[in-house]
């Protein structure tokens, strides 16, 4: 187990390495020039050199690298270009808003994927299922900011049930949670129906029936754990699928969380927050596939660690 | 007074259930379809009745229906009755009163132990459920009974078992397990279809001589249902035999086995391999051999620890020898995991492998791919299950060409030519190679499976389990076809099996495998008629006689603790050297 543990966090890190390496080299790539964005429109080509000169970034690719990395080593994610703070004292600030959402938005899709997938199983065929399937198609197919503008509009503007955006109440929280949760609802709903008529073929639930059990004893019991087993892999995968929903959705409802940082600092070429968001953001992927795999042979006898 | 008279005089004290005209329909997309027809017979308490037949013939549908367990909504009761004995009538209940009947009234096991427990739930709680759903004992009191009920069945360390889950035990522990969850509230019958069929042989042996003195015990009349006449001459006082859902004869056993009154009944009990009832086969000629293994080990690493080392190797086969010569069969025999099919497997050079593979002369070992490809084509593979082993989504006669193909020995209309002389070879119309597998029955499918491995003209096959899925009389058939074959081509034939009666029917010569290693060799005689080894002589006390009137004597208990494949890498398998005891006969000694 901790021979496993152990093994799994090195794998992890050299995971977060290389994503260090692509998005700094994708990052020196990119056509923008920050010493130009920092020093305004109306700067001197010698001002611009200087900053540039300052910020270290006349120098060649890999020197930035390492020394980005030699930073990382003390936790120095380094400063923001433009609001000379500490990149990880931002993300420190607003990560409690994202950790929010995102568990929330994990209640929704759970919540509603497991129901609707479960019971599109259960009356597999009948029009419930047809029109259950539909819907989850189309949750799944919806680009975000589509859904997060027509939730605002319906439930904030025309009905006025919800704010229009911000933090700080559950109401704030509802709309960004269920735009953010409706995506996995979709994916959650159609794995859940096909891992459910799986399980509910098997030679094991024609047992369950033949002891005389009911139907509900049956589902809860014998169904339903089973059919989840192959979910909790996702979970860890979802995660990095939220991360790529926030940065979208927080815009849109004007959530102070990471995603809103990272849509800043892009518009800005900020190119810290951008490397310090993203790495966060994979830390998070990681970690998520990580305790998913951790919780998997607590559900499954089968599993065993190695 | 004659076997009939005795059991009816003795029995028709009282009917414990009672089926009349059952007739159930199947949904299918061409219309609904009738899978048994018009079934009537009587249950009485205390008995055994088998309902034995071959697939298709509604047995297993039978006994779905009286547990109200039909699949829906495909199949469905279309008339008739099904009454216990105080005249409570099970047709049409609804599945809220059909919960009443089962496990109290009556029960059921199936023929998969591997996959009819619930792989996440303790084999406590499965059994506790149980007793607690119908109201047996209190919650506090479900452990003890849960305990009670596995020691009934024993279970070896019972109380370990209550922990576990079901993959932590073998198939006839599950099996065990599931005919403690079936008698646990003490029903009038015990439903059993094809309990043993997934089973080794001893095991089935243990499995059914518990079922006998659990009936014994609490006076519960079995409704058992198989396809094996050894089965059904061993447990059954009486005997339905059913063809395409209809009763083809009913008759108490003895009376059925020793006159056949229909020509059903006849062909099937002709077509049931018996040991000791094939004649001898010639003697061959070995001057040269066609397949040549010397010391052939296959070993699968275990991994485990921080970096993920190998720590153990499971030895699935070691320090094999063998040979066979052009028109020879050699069987190998062994429970299952002892290691045979990872031979067939290596003769192919589909598992890696440790020493030497000849096969007419050409070295197979240690060659790239490329070096291979040209020496593969004289072995070929016949596997168990026909159905799993075609490409549903491709017709038959692509799949026979696709050998042709691969190695580039015809193409066009030669091709053409060569696929239809293959169909014809093994016994198909040619006109059927543009058809895909479902639209054959199994037999034809393994005759399919056959013309494949003859597209390369082979010159050895290995057929692992290949005649095990098919029914008696289509075993029988492509027994046959086998054997023709190998006649004609001089192939010769690795063939593994499990079923002693069946090796008896084709071996020249016999191997006996336990744990990776050769324990017993020689020719089929000497080694089935006059088994030196104990463990040769352990499997073969426990194949059931299709015979009701000779009792088989109990299975002769194993020698030692089962032992394990799996050992740590410094430490090697024993090997146990083989003595000549006759002439050709070799037995496995003490470890060296």
């Amino acid at each position: 187990m901790w021979g496993y543990l152990i093994r799994r966090l090195g794998e992890s890190l050299l995971i977060l390495l290389g994503i260090s390496l692509v998005t700094f080299a994708l990052l020196y790539l990119v056509p923008a020039d920050p010493a130009r964005q920092i020093a305004g429109r109306s700067a001197t080509a010698e001002t611009v050199a200087n900053i540039r000169a300052q910020l270290g970034l006349d120098q060649p690719f890999y020197v930035q690298y390492f020394r980005y990395l030699g930073n990382l080593l003390y936790g120095d994610l380094g400063r923001s270009y433009l609001q000379r703070t500490e990149v990880s004292e931002l993300i420190a600030a607003r990560m409690p808003a994202t950790l929010l959402l995102m568990l929330a938005a994990i209640v929704v899709e759970l919540i509603m994927g497991l129901t609707i997938g479960a019971i599109a199983a259960i009356r597999r065929n009948s029009a419930l299922d047809h029109s259950l399937m539909v819907f989850s198609f189309v949750t799944i197919s919806a680009p975000q900011f589509v859904v997060g503008i027509l939730l605002l509009y319906v439930f904030a503007v025309q009905l006025q049930w919800f704010p229009i955006g911000g933090y700080g109440t559950f109401s704030h929280l509802v709309l960004p949670a269920i735009t953010i949760g409706l995506l996995g609802t979709g994916w959650y709903s159609r794995m859940m129906r096909s891992s459910m008529i799986d399980v509910l073929a098997q030679d094991y639930v024609r047992t369950a029936r033949a002891k005389g059990l009911g139907r509900l004893r049956i589902l809860v019991r014998h169904v339903a754990p089973n059919a989840i087993l192959p979910i909790i892999a996702m979970i860890g995968i979802d995660i990095g699928l939220f991360m790529s929903g926030i940065v979208v959705v927080e815009s849109v409802f004007g959530w102070p969380g990471i995603g809103q940082l990272a849509w800043q600092a892009i518009q800005r070429v900020d190119i810290p927050i951008i490397m310090g968001v993203t790495l966060v953001s994979a830390c998070f992927i990681v970690l998520g596939n990580l305790l998913a795999d951790l919780v998997a042979p607590l559900v499954d006898p089968r599993i065993k660690l190695k | 007074m004659s076997a009939a008279a005795e059991i009816s005089g003795r029995e028709a004290s009282r009917p414990v259930l009672t089926v009349k005209g059952l007739t159930i329909q199947v949904a299918t997309p061409e219309g609904a379809k009738i899978v048994v027809e018009d079934l009537g017979f009587t249950l009485n308490h205390g008995e055994t009745l088998c309902l034995a037949g071959e697939s298709g013939s509604g047995k297993s549908m039978t006994a779905l229906a009286i547990m109200g367990l039909l699949p829906k909504p495909m199949a469905r009761i279309a008339s008739g009755s099904i009454t216990l004995a105080d005249g409570t009538e099970l047709t049409g209940r609804s599945e809220r009163a059909m919960r009443k009947i089962r496990a109290q009234r009556i029960s059921m096991i199936f023929q998969e132990p591997m996959s009819s427990l619930n792989p996440v739930m303790t084999i406590g709680k499965q059994l506790e459920e149980v007793l607690l759903e119908h109201g047996m004992c209190s919650r506090s009191e479900a452990p003890a009974r849960a305990l009670d009920l596995l020691r009934d069945v024993q279970l070896t360390e019972a109380e370990k078992r209550l922990a576990q889950y079901p993959h932590e035990l073998s198939g006839g522990m599950r099996q065990r397990v599931m005919i403690a969850i079936a008698l646990a509230c003490n029903p009038e019958i015990l439903i059993a279809d094809e309990p043993t069929t997934a089973l080794d042989v001893t095991v089935q042996a243990e499995v059914l001589e518990l079922i006998r003195a659990l009936q014994r015990e609490h006076g519960t009349t079995v409704l058992m249902i198989t396809h094996d006449m050894g089965v059904v001459a061993e447990m059954a006082d009486r005997v339905v035999v059913m063809r395409n859902g209809k009763q083809e004869e009913a008759a108490p056993v003895r009376e059925l086995f020793a006159a056949p009154k229909t020509a059903y009944a006849r062909e099937l009990l002709a077509a049931v391999p018996r040991i000791g009832a094939a004649p001898t086969r010639p003697e061959l000629e070995r001057t040269r051999h066609t397949v040549d293994v010397e010391d052939l080990c296959v070993r699968f690493p275990m991994r485990g620890g921080l970096l993920n080392r190998v720590n153990a190797r499971l030895h699935a086969v070691e320090g094999v020898n063998f040979r066979i010569a052009p028109g020879e069969t050699l069987a190998l025999v062994g429970e299952s995991g002892c290691g045979k099919s990872t031979i067939g497997k290596a003769m192919l050079s589909l598992v890696p492998y440790e020493g030497s593979i000849r096969i007419e002369g050409q070295q197979m070992a240690g060659l790239s791919p490329h070096a291979l490809k040209p020496i593969r084509r004289n072995v070929q593979m016949i596997f168990q299950d026909p159905g799993a082993s075609l490409d549903a989504r491709m017709t038959v006669g692509k799949q026979v060409a696709e050998p042709l193909v691969v190695h580039g020995l015809a193409s066009g209309s030669e091709l053409q030519d060569r696929v239809e002389w293959l169909f014809r070879r093994v016994g198909l119309p040619a006109d059927h190679i543009d058809r895909f597998p479902h639209e054959f029955s199994g037999g034809q499918r393994q005759r399919i499976c056959i013309a494949r491995a003859l597209a390369l003209r082979p010159k050895a096959i290995v057929a692992d389990e290949s005649v095990s899925a098919l029914d008696v009389s289509v075993q029988a058939r492509v027994l046959e076809l086998l054997r023709e074959l190998q006649e004609e081509e001089g192939l010769a034939y690795l063939f593994i099996s499990h079923d002693m009666a069946v090796i008896d029917q084709v071996a020249d010569r016999v191997a006996v495998m336990n744990l990776g290693q050769i324990v017993e060799s020689g020719s089929r005689d000497q080694v089935l008629r006059d088994p030196q080894h104990a463990y040769t002589r352990r499997l073969l006390s426990a194949v059931p006689f299709p015979d009701p009137t000779r009792q088989r004597p109990p299975v002769i208990a194993r020698e030692g603790p089962v032992g394990s494949p799996v050992r740590p890498l410094d430490d090697p398998a024993p090997r146990f050297p083989l003595a000549e005891v006759a002439p050709g006969h070799w037995v496995a000694g003490d470890a060296a």
